[in-house]
């Protein structure tokens, strides 16, 4: 038997409705959820680049968002240095909820660049300047978080994500023994000229005695270039932000901290 | 009202066992003699692109046994309702809703394997198995029978996809897991001993060539044929 037309629309209008609830639904429910996983996710990134991984493991997610809270004091500031407090709108800017990779898309002058300031256990002192990064790999985007000293220039410790680098190659940037390897690197020379850090093609030499150079990833050079691109790029468009903090501490504006 | 895969009609019967042999079969048969992905050689995408490691591979067959079971499920229960000429149209949109329900709830509650797995979930909907299952036997049986074989037919999916993630990972990563087996392994016999981890298991070609040697070893020992 044929069903008729009105039986087909009718059905498939029903069919519709029911599941367009039930997807609604969910949403609905689970929003709130996700919204917290995804918060959650940024800031164990923005940690991960001061903490050891092992040690960020351990923590639970209300751990790590009171540890957040306690210790990370975060701004947004422009290509000038200058803070941004809210957007064209009017909106006050979380920094915690830029989007690196969307702000990536358009012109450097026109982006916000967040800093996440680590702070020491008594919640005043910074310890660390946390940057994000964000450029190109091999495949498609790559991104991270690096954070430097408090002479703004030596690197206490990285991480890198990506969407889609090739596993066992370009993806070792996620590992922590390669990321250690930029540990202690300096972005500028001595004569305060931005160098940034460069991976090295081929692996397996010593760079120790070069601030500006690190050990490659076999196989994986479009990467590596990618990562340093990358980090030069930002570094560069925080340079105003770091120049102004610098200056800032050497005019004796303590009040800076 | 009948669809266009007419199906005769079972003879009422007085209350069949719960798992009768029949059932049995439904469950056992796409296990290793009617397997989808080795003998009929469905859902061999996602076969290659989630196995190169074994927990989101975890994820995905679990992922998959829900879709199909509560597919198999709603079609079943809606099969003399649903107009034959749009048919297709319904498997999908009910398919695709469940997809969309693992991916939301993936998302708020494993938010690191959303991340890893990301666009695999949202292609279950296109995996062959699962529209072939609703079309060929959940659309002319009842909804015990049609659960029963679509959780077969989604284990037997899932062995495959875990046993190729096992080797692909181990000899890709030398893990399992996430455990680094490899380095365990070469830590007893000293420092200068070390297992290399070959670099093809972790492309799409290591998953074709586990996968042709899975179906090597089957079909040897079932002897089966393709006609």
């Amino acid at each position: 038997m044929q069903q008729s037309n009105v039986y087909i629309v009718t059905f498939s209008v029903i069919l519709t409705v029911v599941l367009g609830l039930l997807l609604s639904g969910t949403s609905q429910v689970l929003g709130p959820i996700q919204k917290k996983a995804v918060e959650l996710d940024t800031k164990k990134q923005i940690l991960g680049a001061v903490l050891e991984a092992s040690e960020l493991s351990k923590m639970s997610g209300e751990e790590v968002f009171a540890y957040y809270d306690k210790r990370i004091s975060s701004k947004v500031v422009n290509i000038k240095g200058e803070e941004v407090e809210k957007d064209e709108d009017g909106i006050a800017i979380i920094p915690e909820n830029v989007d690196i990779g969307r702000n990536y898309k358009r012109k450097p002058e026109d982006r916000l660049y967040p800093v996440f300031m680590f702070l020491a256990e008594n919640g005043e002192d910074v310890e660390s300047f946390i940057i994000p990064v964000y450029g190109a790999g091999l495949w498609d985007a790559i991104w991270g978080y690096v954070a430097l000293e408090t002479d703004l220039t030596t690197i206490k410790g990285v991480t890198f994500a990506h969407a889609s680098e090739t596993p066992g190659l370009g993806a070792r940037i996620t590992d922590a023994s390669v990321q250690a390897r930029f540990q202690g690197k300096r972005i500028f020379d001595e004569s305060g000229e931005l160098q940034s850090v460069n991976m090295q093609k081929g692996e397996g030499r010593d760079y120790s005695d070069d601030a500006h150079k690190v050990d490659g990833l076999s196989g994986a050079t479009i990467t590596a270039v990618g990562v340093n691109n990358m980090l030069k790029a930002y570094m560069s468009h925080y340079s105003a932000y770091i120049q102004k903090r610098r200056s800032g501490e050497s005019g004796g504006m303590a009040v800076l901290n | 009202m009948s669809t266009e895969t007419a199906q005769v009609t079972e003879v009422k019967k007085p209350a069949e066992a719960l798992l009768s042999k029949r059932r049995k079969k439904l469950l056992s048969d796409p296990l290793v003699d009617d397997n989808p992905i080795t003998i009929q050689v469905l859902g061999i995408c996602s076969a290659l692109a989630v196995t190169t490691q074994l927990q989101p591979t975890f994820v995905m067959a679990l992922s998959v046994i829900f879709v199909m079971v509560f597919a198999n499920l709603t079609i079943s229960l809606l099969r003399n309702t649903i107009p034959s000429r749009v048919r297709i149209i319904v498997q999908l949109a009910v398919i695709a809703s469940l997809v969309t329900l693992v991916n939301e709830v993936l998302k708020a509650f494993a938010y690191d394997m959303y991340k890893e797995l990301s666009v695999f979930v949202g292609l279950i909907i296109t995996n062959c198995i699962v529209m072939g299952r609703l079309e060929a036997y959940a659309l002319g049986n009842k909804p015990y029978d049609s659960v029963l074989d679509g959780f077969g037919s989604a284990l037997g999916y899932a062995w495959i996809i875990l046993a190729v993630a096992f080797f692909r990972e181990l000899w890709g990563s030398g893990s399992v897991f996430g455990v680094p087996v490899f380095d365990q392994i070469s830590g007893l016999f000293g420092d200068d001993f070390s297992l290399a981890t070959n670099g093809l298991m972790v492309s799409p070609v290591g998953a074709f060539i586990i996968l042709g040697l899975i179906i090597w070893v089957q079909r040897t020992k079932t002897g089966y044929v393709e006609h």
